[in-house]
């Protein structure tokens, strides 16, 4: 096969358009804060400038937390909405599929407008209803009102529907009471679909800015998202490589889990938005 | 679609669609009550009073030039984003549809940014483009660029423009890729032996199949320049300089929280729920899918 030397030139250029922001932050990284401030950034990372990651990890900045902690709270709040989520739509789209009950219209229908409803839009009522509830500055009030999903229980329910009816007939034969079948049947045919929306809804959940923002306002809750949009206000006497290394810290988890997880994450996303 | 088996019983399924609808009402629907009924008050200077005023929040949003200005500018800004990260996006998937050597590594590096928050994105455009600090930043102040986003407005929508598009990218390509592989490879080969050049192949077949595609990625990049780039911009300019990069949804945030003005910035959230049912609504009766929250 003859070398098609467009493509790979076109594909590099792409490639090198998405490392080079990454790249020169992560050399950045490396250096002192001195050099980088007088803009004589070298573009090889120096070896010896590696304890800066140590000295942001683990050492308090202006008015911020040591960024583990950071990582950790990043951490809760993604697994938890993940899972969260996860749980509530199967839940819901287990009712929705396998039952009929008064009200299942409108129940669904009511979960489809959450699609309509980004925070985004809504941004001072929420915050009177969190602060009525007084969720202000908790980790309940970070994670649990992002857990509803409308994404995830239209997504269970497209699989659900798809279930054979012999297969539940067969369960029913065999005695299966509603928990078992979804315990012992559902779930592990599902399962290539809950990895999938997992990473989509951990990446989802890391991500977050506008909501932290709003209702976490005590430091010892900062996202790392959070954090590194605050080190950067600070621009009087910043230093420059620790902001750099927190920005690599701060994106290095889920790029992590989307690499690794790459196979059932691009087939869930095309899923998950069908 | 309807399954013909399911089990007995109406209090299990109400219990298990209970805790999503309890979650609904409490963080969606009643905040969204709330606007609504928010945005037809108004308070005095000091917050100790209220009036109803009925629909004169909105008849002076619409009055407002800045409020105007400010939907001008959200939609240059949101078709800039869409265009640029979906001609991306369309060029490199074409390549990598190709049977070329490394494809599923070239796509591994290609998916990546995907991961990325749009406010660490912003961070990464800002460390790099940074006039006194950045690499590329300092690199136009020396060849004749008299650069700072800080200060020129025209500059400060470029590079939010940029941050914004950069991160939507991986979104698009896969997208796309899935698309053009869902092609059949014997129509573009049959178009192939009757001589059609690559480019007339692209324009004549590829592009009309892949137009649910586009339309879907159309809906999707809007909302998401429209809604998900407020990190962005918040981390790269907060709006500024002046209004230069005030989009609807930074306004809100700066007329309601920053301001506390609640009747204005409760009637533009009403406004901006208009939009976003009129694009849901859209998606779904002209394309038959939707998006992920």
């Amino acid at each position: 096969m003859r070398t098609d030397w467009v493509a790979h030139a076109v594909l590099l250029i792409g490639v090198a358009l998405f490392a080079l922001p990454v790249w020169l932050v992560l050399a950045g990284s490396t250096q002192t804060a001195d050099v980088i401030a007088r803009g004589e950034l070298s573009l090889i990372p120096d070896p010896a400038g590696l304890g800066v990651y140590a000295d942001v990890l683990f050492h308090s900045g202006h008015g911020t937390s040591p960024v583990w902690r950071m990582l950790t709270v990043s951490f809760g709040m993604a697994v938890c909405i993940a899972v969260g989520k996860i749980v509530i739509s199967v839940l819901s789209a287990y009712a929705v599929a396998f039952f009929r009950f008064p009200f299942r219209n409108l129940a669904f229908w009511t979960i489809f407008l959450t699609l309509m409803l980004p925070v985004e839009v809504r941004i001072i009522p929420t915050y009177s209803v969190m602060a009525g509830l007084g969720l202000i500055n908790t980790f309940t009030g970070l994670t649990m009102p992002l857990i509803a999903s409308a994404t995830a229980t239209l997504l269970f329910r497209q699989v659900f529907l798809a279930i054979p009816d012999e297969l539940v007939e067969a369960a029913r034969m065999d005695g299966a009471g509603p928990w078992r079948f979804l315990r012992d049947i559902l779930l592990p045919v599902s399962a290539a679909n809950v990895a999938a929306l997992f990473v989509i809804l951990f990446v989802y959940g890391w991500n977050q800015y506008l909501w932290p923002l709003l209702v976490a306002t005590d430091p010892s809750l900062d996202t790392v998202v959070i954090g590194i949009v605050k080190m950067i206000g600070t621009e009087t006497a910043t230093e420059w490589n620790k902001v750099m290394a927190t920005a690599v810290l701060a994106l290095l988890p889920p790029v992590l889990i989307v690499v690794l997880m790459q196979r059932w994450f691009v087939k869930g996303l095309a899923e998950a938005d069908k | 679609m309807e399954r013909r088996t399911t089990f007995p019983g109406q209090l299990l399924p109400i219990l298990l669609v209970a805790p999503q609808l309890a979650l609904t009402a409490v963080f969606f629907l009643w905040p969204a009550g709330q606007a609504i009924w928010f945005s037809t008050q108004r308070q005095d200077a000091f917050g100790l009073h209220t009036e109803f005023v009925g629909f004169e929040n909105f008849n002076d949003l619409f009055t407002d030039p800045l409020y105007r200005d400010s939907i001008t500018r959200t939609v240059f800004f949101c078709a800039a984003v869409a265009a640029l990260a979906m001609g991306v996006a369309l060029l490199l998937a074409v390549f990598a549809d190709r049977e070329i050597r490394g494809r599923t590594v070239y796509r591994t590096l290609l998916i990546w940014p995907y991961a990325v928050a749009p406010a660490v994105a912003a961070v990464l455009w800002l460390l790099v483009l940074h006039p006194q600090i950045g690499l590329l930043g300092r690199w136009l102040n020396r060849h004749g660029v008299d650069w700072d986003f800080r200060l020129r407005d025209g500059q400060a929508m470029g590079i939010v423009i940029l941050a914004s598009a950069w991160k939507q990218v991986s979104y698009d390509f896969i997208f796309f890729l899935a698309g053009l592989q869902a092609i059949p490879r014997s129509v573009v080969e049959a178009a192939r032996i009757d001589g059609a050049r690559a480019w007339r192949r692209f324009r004549t077949i590829t592009l009309p199949l892949l137009a649910p595609t586009i339309f879907f990625l159309i809906v999707v990049n809007l909302v998401y320049a429209a809604f998900d780039t407020f990190g962005t911009i918040q981390a790269l300019t907060q709006g500024g300089p002046g209004k230069a990069t005030e989009t609807l949804v930074v306004k809100v945030y700066r007329d309601g929280v920053v301001n506390l003005d609640l009747g204005s910035s409760s009637a533009q959230s009403v406004i901006l729920m208009g939009a976003v049912v009129a694009l849901t609504v859209l998606q779904f009766r002209v394309l038959g899918r939707r998006r992920a929250d």
